[in-house]
C-alpha cells in the first residue's frame, strides 16, 4: 500500500475540521471515524462468534431434552427449567451439592490461606525489600512454571501413605501452593504502588508498623487484595487434574463431579449444559467483575 | 537498604564495642525483614520442590506398583523408554504441536481483536465482555460443551447450522462434520484457541492502551500509512506483550489436561504429555516411567521458561527503574 491512499481522504477533510483541531487528538480521531464503524461491526460480529458457544450453552440448558437434540437446532423452542431440576437431583437422585460445597470449601479456604501467606511475603518483597528480592521473586515464579504432572505422583503416594487421599484438606494445601506464587507476584505489584513518600512521612511522624499498615498500606492495597483473592478462587474452582487424582467420592469437587456425571448419565444435552452453566456461574460472575485484574493476575502482575 | 545499614552502623563506630553490636543488630534487622517472607517460601519449597526431587528419584527406578517386588534402580532406562516408546514419543510430539499451534493462533486472533477493541465504537464494553466469556467458562465445562453441544456429529450446533443453511437452499443433504473422530486433535486445538484468544486479547489490549499516543499522532501528521504506523510503532511496542502472552500461554497450555481428558480422552493421537503421564501412573501404575516423562516435561518447560523469564524480567526491570 502506498502512502497516497490514506492521504487522499485526509485532503478531503473539510478545512473546518482542521481549524477546530488544534488539539491533535481530536483530529486524529476524526480520521478513523469511518474505520471505527467498520471496526465496530467487525468486533461485534467476532464477539458474537466467540460468545456463541456460551450463549448456546445457556439457551440449550433451558430447553427440554427433545428440543436440545435436534438437527437443525431449534432456537425458538419453549424454555423450561427441567434440565436444572434434573441436574439438582430432583428426579435422578444424584445430588451435585456435595461436589459444589467441596469446591466452595477448597476454593475459599485455600484462597484465605494464600492471602495469609502472600501478604506478608509481598510486604517483605516490596515495602521493606529483603536483599536479593528479585531472586526470591523469580524463585516463586519458577515454581509456577513447573507442570503439576511433574510432582503429582509423589503427592499422590504421600497422600495415600498418610491417609490423606480423598481428603479436602490435602486438596486445600495443594491449591494453596498452586496459587501462592501468582498471589505473591500480584500482591507485590500492588504494594509497590504505595507511595514511598507517604511511608517516609508516616515514619517521621512516628507511626508504628501497625498504624502504617492500617492507615497507609491497607487502603492502597485493598483492591489488589480483592483481585488476588478472586483470581485464586477462580483457579481453584477450575482445577481438575489434582482433584481428579487426589480426591474421590467424599472430597470430589465440581469439575470431578461434572466429568463423572456425564459418563454416568449418558448424553442428555440439556442437562450437560445446565450442569456446565451452574458450575461456571461463580467464575463468570467473578471474572466479569474483575476483567482487568484477571489479566494482571494471569500475567503474574507483569502487565498493568 | 544501603541507607538503613549506614544509619545503623554509624553509632556502632562511636560505641565502646564497635562492630560486634552493630553487626548483630544488622543481622537482627535482616531477619526481621526476612521473617514475613519465610512462611510462604518454606511452604512452597516443601509442597512443590520436595515432590519434584522425589519424582526425579523415582524416574531412575524400575517401579510398577502392581509388581512391588521388582522395584529396583533402573538407571536411564525409563528415559530411554520415554524417548523411544511410540506412544510416549507421540505424546511429546502432540504436546509440542498442540502448544505451538494454540499459542500462535490465539495470539494472531487475539491481536486482531485487540486492535479492533482499541478503537472506539458503540457498545465496546459489552463486546469486550462477550469476548472474555470463553475464558471464564470452567475449562471442563467448556470442553464438555464443545464435545456434546457443538461438535457432536448428530445434533451439535455446528452440523445443525450446516443443515439449516443448506435447507435454506432447498438441500436435504448438507455436509456434516465429525471432527471428533476424523480430526480429533483439530477439535482440541479449536476449543483451546477459542478459550485462550480472550487472554491474549486482554494482554495485547493492555499493551495497546499503554502505547504513547503522541508519537503515533506525530507519525499521522507526517502522513504515515496506518500499516506503517502498525509496523514501525505499534508492533515494536507490543513486542514484549506478545512475548509475554505467548510464553505464559505456552506454560499454561503445555500443562493442559482438561481439554484432552474431556474431548477425546487422549484417543487417536491426541494424548499430550500431561494426559499420558496421568495414564501411565494412574492406570498402568508405571511409576518410574511416569516420573521420567514428568521430568521430560519439566526440562521442556525450563527451555520455554528461560525465554519467559527474560521477557518477564524486562517488564519487571522497567517497573523497578520507575
Amino acid at each position: 500500500m502506498s502512502t497516497l491512499t490514506p492521504a487522499a481522504p485526509r485532503k478531503a477533510t473539510p478545512p473546518a475540521a482542521r481549524a477546530t483541531g488544534p488539539v491533535r487528538r481530536g483530529k486524529s480521531r476524526m480520521d478513523p471515524t469511518r474505520n471505527n464503524t467498520a471496526a465496530g461491526i467487525a468486533a461485534w460480529l467476532l464477539a458474537l462468534l466467540f460468545a456463541a458457544p456460551v450463549l448456546w450453552m445457556i439457551l440449550t440448558s433451558f430447553h427440554s431434552e427433545t428440543d436440545a437434540a435436534t438437527n437443525p437446532p431449534s432456537i425458538a423452542a419453549n424454555l423450561t427449567l427441567d434440565a436444572y431440576r434434573e441436574f439438582f437431583g430432583e428426579t435422578s437422585g444424584v445430588s451435585p451439592w456435595p461436589a459444589l460445597i467441596n469446591s466452595a470449601t477448597a476454593s475459599i479456604l485455600s484462597t484465605v490461606l494464600v492471602l495469609v501467606l502472600a501478604i506478608p511475603a509481598a510486604y517483605a518483597l516490596s515495602i521493606r525489600p529483603v536483599k536479593k528480592w528479585t531472586d526470591v521473586m523469580f524463585f516463586f515464579l519458577s515454581t509456577k512454571m513447573m507442570p503439576v504432572v511433574a510432582a503429582i505422583l509423589p503427592l499422590y503416594l504421600f497422600a495415600r501413605t498418610v491417609g490423606a487421599l480423598d481428603n479436602i484438606w490435602f486438596l486445600i494445601l495443594m491449591y494453596t501452593s498452586m496459587n501462592l506464587p501468582i498471589a505473591v507476584w500480584m500482591m507485590r505489584s500492588f504494594l509497590a504502588e504505595v507511595p514511598v513518600e507517604m511511608l517516609e512521612a508516616a515514619q517521621i511522624d512516628g507511626a508504628n508498623l501497625l498504624l502504617t499498615l492500617r492507615k497507609i498500606i491497607a487502603p492502597v492495597a485493598m483492591p489488589g487484595i480483592a483481585a488476588t483473592a478472586l483470581i485464586c478462587f477462580i483457579f481453584s474452582w477450575n482445577e481438575l487434574l489434582l482433584a481428579r487424582v487426589l480426591t474421590g467420592v467424599v472430597a470430589g469437587t465440581a469439575p470431578v463431579f461434572l466429568t463423572g456425571f456425564v459418563s454416568g448419565q449418558g448424553l442428555f444435552l440439556a442437562k450437560v449444559c445446565a450442569a456446565a452453566v451452574v458450575i461456571s456461574l461463580p467464575v463468570l460472575f467473578a471474572g466479569f467483575a474483575a476483567q482487568d485484574k484477571l489479566v494482571q493476575g494471569l500475567s503474574l502482575g507483569a502487565v498493568k | 537498604m544501603t541507607t538503613a545499614t549506614a544509619r545503623i552502623s554509624r553509632p556502632g563506630r562511636n560505641a565502646a564495642t564497635p562492630t560486634r553490636n552493630a553487626r548483630s543488630r544488622e543481622r537482627a534487622l535482616a531477619w526481621a525483614r526476612r521473617a514475613p517472607l519465610l512462611p510462604a517460601l518454606i511452604f512452597l519449597i516443601i509442597v512443590t520442590q520436595l515432590p519434584f526431587v522425589v519424582t526425579l528419584i523415582i524416574s531412575f527406578m524400575n517401579w510398577n506398583s502392581l509388581s512391588p517386588d521388582k522395584t529396583a534402580f533402573a538407571g536411564v532406562e525409563n528415559y530411554v523408554t520415554v524417548l523411544t516408546d511410540p506412544d510416549l514419543r507421540q505424546a511429546i510430539f502432540t504436546t509440542i504441536l498442540l502448544t505451538v499451534s494454540v499459542v500462535l493462533a490465539s495470539l494472531v486472533i487475539g491481536l486482531g481483536l485487540a486492535l479492533l477493541l482499541d478503537k472506539k465504537f458503540i457498545g465496546r464494553g459489552l463486546a469486550r465482555t462477550l469476548l472474555i466469556a470463553p475464558f471464564l467458562v470452567v475449562p471442563v465445562a467448556a470442553a464438555l460443551i464443545w464435545k456434546h453441544a457443538l461438535l457432536n456429529p448428530t445434533y451439535g450446533l455446528i452440523n445443525g447450522i450446516l443443515t439449516w443453511v443448506w435447507s435454506l437452499f432447498g438441500s436435504t443433504t448438507p455436509p456434516q462434520l465429525d471432527l471428533l473422530s476424523q480430526a480429533p486433535l483439530m477439535a482440541v486445538i479449536i476449543s483451546l484457541v477459542w478459550q485462550w484468544t480472550p487472554f491474549m486479547m486482554l494482554i495485547l489490549l493492555a499493551g495497546l492502551q499503554s502505547r504513547p499516543m503522541d508519537t503515533v499522532e506525530a507519525a499521522q501528521m507526517d502522513g504515515a500509512t496506518p500499516w506503517a504506523i502498525f509496523r514501525h510503532l505499534t508492533l515494536p511496542h507490543l513486542r514484549q506483550y506478545l512475548e509475554l502472552g505467548g510464553l505464559l500461554g505456552a506454560i499454561y497450555i503445555v500443562q493442559n489436561f482438561d481439554a484432552v481428558f474431556t474431548l477425546t480422552a487422549g484417543g487417536l493421537g491426541t494424548a499430550n504429555l500431561p494426559y499420558a503421564i496421568y495414564q501411565t501412573f494412574y492406570f498402568a501404575n508405571e511409576y518410574g516411567l511416569a516420573s521420567a516423562a514428568g521430568v521430560v516435561v519439566v526440562i521442556g518447560t525450563i527451555i520455554v521458561a528461560t525465554f519467559a523469564l527474560r521477557t518477564v524480567f524486562s517488564l519487571f526491570k522497567k517497573e523497578a527503574a520507575r
